[in-house]
């Protein structure tokens, strides 16, 4: 098993310099660069080489990829060419504030979706399968940002029960409970969002399982139903949501993108935006590299679960 | 061949007659194609700007009201419709074509060409679609071509993964091995044995990338990285209607329904292909 999580890893490491590559590279072919963004018109040819020295700017790629991939191993990831504040920086202030909704927005969805898929699929073609199975399907085709204006004309406007917009009333940054009021929309929003997906994983692993074998003989030996249900098919049908969970680590930061910008949620998502509304590539490439990051640790860590509870698998590869 | 397609035609028939909502989206994709073709046909033009009737409500002469410029709103969602399906239809034509290609010969030929392409596949689907569609997009004119190449350039991965999984169970058969055998040239085989061998599959992949290509869209639309002014898509419909949400509600109700009822159809058409021409997942 540990050659197995080993080798896994091996494969993971040229993928991520890969990316960082292809993020660096679209980087430079980029039509407005980082010197553009630091001289203006009337500076001297010798004031911009100047500048160009001190940033490193005058060396070629592959030097100034290398100074790139050092500052992101420490945690620097440069500087915006807009704002010319630190990315990090940003990054540090603003990804918390998305895991705070994504979080708990995800694992309520997680636990209904285990309810409802179970439900669905130990019933499968009645009519309660059949209207859980009808909202998922209706689920996945609605847009979140549709929903998102939905919830904010209904709950906002006309019954003014909600706030529409941001993360705190201004002058009551420290207040919990005017937090919690504000988190309300968006987190029902994207569980809302996450939901059908999820159902839909849980109805067929569970509708796999109840065709297995051992169902047989359990019914066999007289078992009710539930208690088949319970004690055999959940376990076993949950076992693959590990996968899941585990590839759904990049949502923490890439999952509310729309939803975030809809609620001027001030995570990662309206942040993303406004740096490629104003052409601040070091912002995105940053957001790339980091998100893709996420994507190749979540598969790995799915692929390393999924191994120590089913052995079975490092075999089938 | 011939008498093949009359039992898949009659499945057709039966499923649609036995499944109500199958039968809805059925109907309702025709209605909504042919509602955004003949668009032309509608007393209002979706451009003339009329600074006299500014966010009316719905009445009988505005079946939808009118939006923030006086246009008429049913008009503009119609008009709407058309860049939203074309830019379903479009970007899944590219993105069916890249995949299949990438599929069939990595499955064909195997060994190193096949590990490389699916090593580039991996490395495309571990970028969040989201990410990597804005990010190319800044280096394309933003429009309606760009918003089609990136879309069809950058979703092809899944359709290459199922192509590449038929590819390598058809190569096993034996009148592939007979044609290899017999000396026909790679691409006769790919074109006369390969493809319409894995046809079943692609198709049904291919109306659930036209719904996937529809809601990329309308979300980029709607963040403003999609479609631009003039021409406006159902996402971008909603992206103005987010202005309006206080005064004219009714302006995000209608292009919001039109997405998903669409998409919901597309889906559902695939689902009852999928029956069609996968006898073992029919009941």
């Amino acid at each position: 098993m540990a050659k197995y999580i080993l080798k896994r890893i091996l494969q993971a490491i040229p993928m991520l310099i890969i990316i960082s590559i292809i993020c660096f590279s679209l980087m430079q072919m980029a039509p407005y660069d980082a010197i553009d963004s630091m001289t203006t018109p009337n500076m001297s040819q010798k004031t911009i080489e100047l500048i160009k020295a001190k940033y490193g700017l005058d060396h070629p790629a592959y030097i100034q990829y290398f100074d790139w991939m050092k500052g992101i191993l420490h945690g620097d990831f440069g500087y915006s060419l807009v704002t010319h504040q630190s990315i990090s920086e940003d990054l540090i202030s603003r990804i918390p504030n998305t895991i705070v909704l994504v979080l708990p927005a995800y694992v309520l969805a997680l636990i209904l979706a285990i309810i409802l898929g179970l439900i669905a699929g130990a019933n499968r073609g009645k009519l309660l399968d059949k209207i859980i199975d009808g909202f998922s399907s209706i689920g996945i085709a609605i847009p979140s940002f549709w929903l998102a204006m939905i919830f904010i004309f209904i709950f906002g406007y006309k019954m003014g029960l909600f706030p529409i917009l941001g993360m705190h009333t201004i002058g009551m940054e420290g207040s919990t409970s005017d937090f919690f009021h504000h988190l309300f929309l968006p987190c029902v929003v994207l569980t809302i969002a996450f939901l059908p997906e999820l159902i839909r994983y849980v109805r067929s692993s569970t509708i796999g399982q109840l065709s297995e074998d051992y169902v047989m003989v359990q019914e066999a030996y007289g078992s009710s139903g539930t208690a088949i249900l319970f004690k055999h098919v959940l376990r076993n049908a949950l076992l693959p949501l590990v996968t899941i969970v585990g590839m759904s680590l990049p949502m923490l930061v890439t999952g509310a993108f729309v939803t975030e910008t809809v609620f001027g949620w001030p995570g990662i998502g309206p942040y993303f935006v406004k740096a490629i509304q104003g052409f601040d590539y070091p912002v995105v490439m940053a957001i790339m590299l980091f998100s893709a990051s996420l994507v190749i640790l979540g598969n790995l860590i799915s692929d390393i679960l999924y191994c120590i509870i089913d052995p079975r698998i490092k075999e089938m590869r | 061949m011939a008498k093949q397609k009359n039992r898949r035609m009659e499945k057709l028939k039966k499923e649609l007659k036995s499944n109500k909502l199958a039968l809805f989206a059925f109907i309702f994709l025709s209605l909504i194609i042919l509602a955004s073709i003949f668009a032309f046909l509608s007393p209002y033009s979706p451009n003339t700007v009329n600074v006299g009737k500014v966010l009316q409500q719905p009445s009988g002469s505005h079946l939808f009201g009118t939006d923030e410029l006086g246009r008429d709103y049913l008009t503009r969602a119609l008009y709407g419709g058309r860049i939203s399906l074309t830019v379903g239809i479009l970007a899944m034509a590219i993105s069916t074509c890249i995949g299949v290609l990438v599929g069939t010969v990595s499955g064909y030929f195997g060994g190193k060409v096949d590990n490389l392409l699916m090593r580039i596949v991996d490395i495309i689907s571990s970028i969040p679609w989201m990410i990597l569609v804005t990010v190319i997009s800044i280096f394309l004119t933003p429009g309606l071509k760009a918003i089609i190449l990136v879309i069809g350039l950058f979703t092809w991965m899944g359709t290459a993964r199922l192509v590449r999984a038929e590819t390598l169970s058809i190569k096993e058969r034996e009148y592939v091995l007979y044609a290899k055998a017999s000396g026909q040239s790679f691409w006769k085989i790919i074109f006369k044995h390969i493809i319409p061998g894995a046809l079943p599959t692609f198709i049904v992949a291919s109306t659930v990338s036209i719904a996937n290509a529809i809601l990329m869209e309308s979300a980029l639309s709607f963040l403003g990285l999609g479609v631009q002014q003039p021409l406006s898509s159902w996402g971008s419909m909603l992206q103005t209607a987010q202005g309006n949400l206080g005064s004219a509600p009714y302006m995000a109700i209608l292009p919001g329904l039109l997405i998903v009822l669409t998409v919901y159809s597309f889906n559902k058409l695939g689902d009852v292909l999928r029956v069609i021409v996968e006898p073992k997942t029919g009941k």
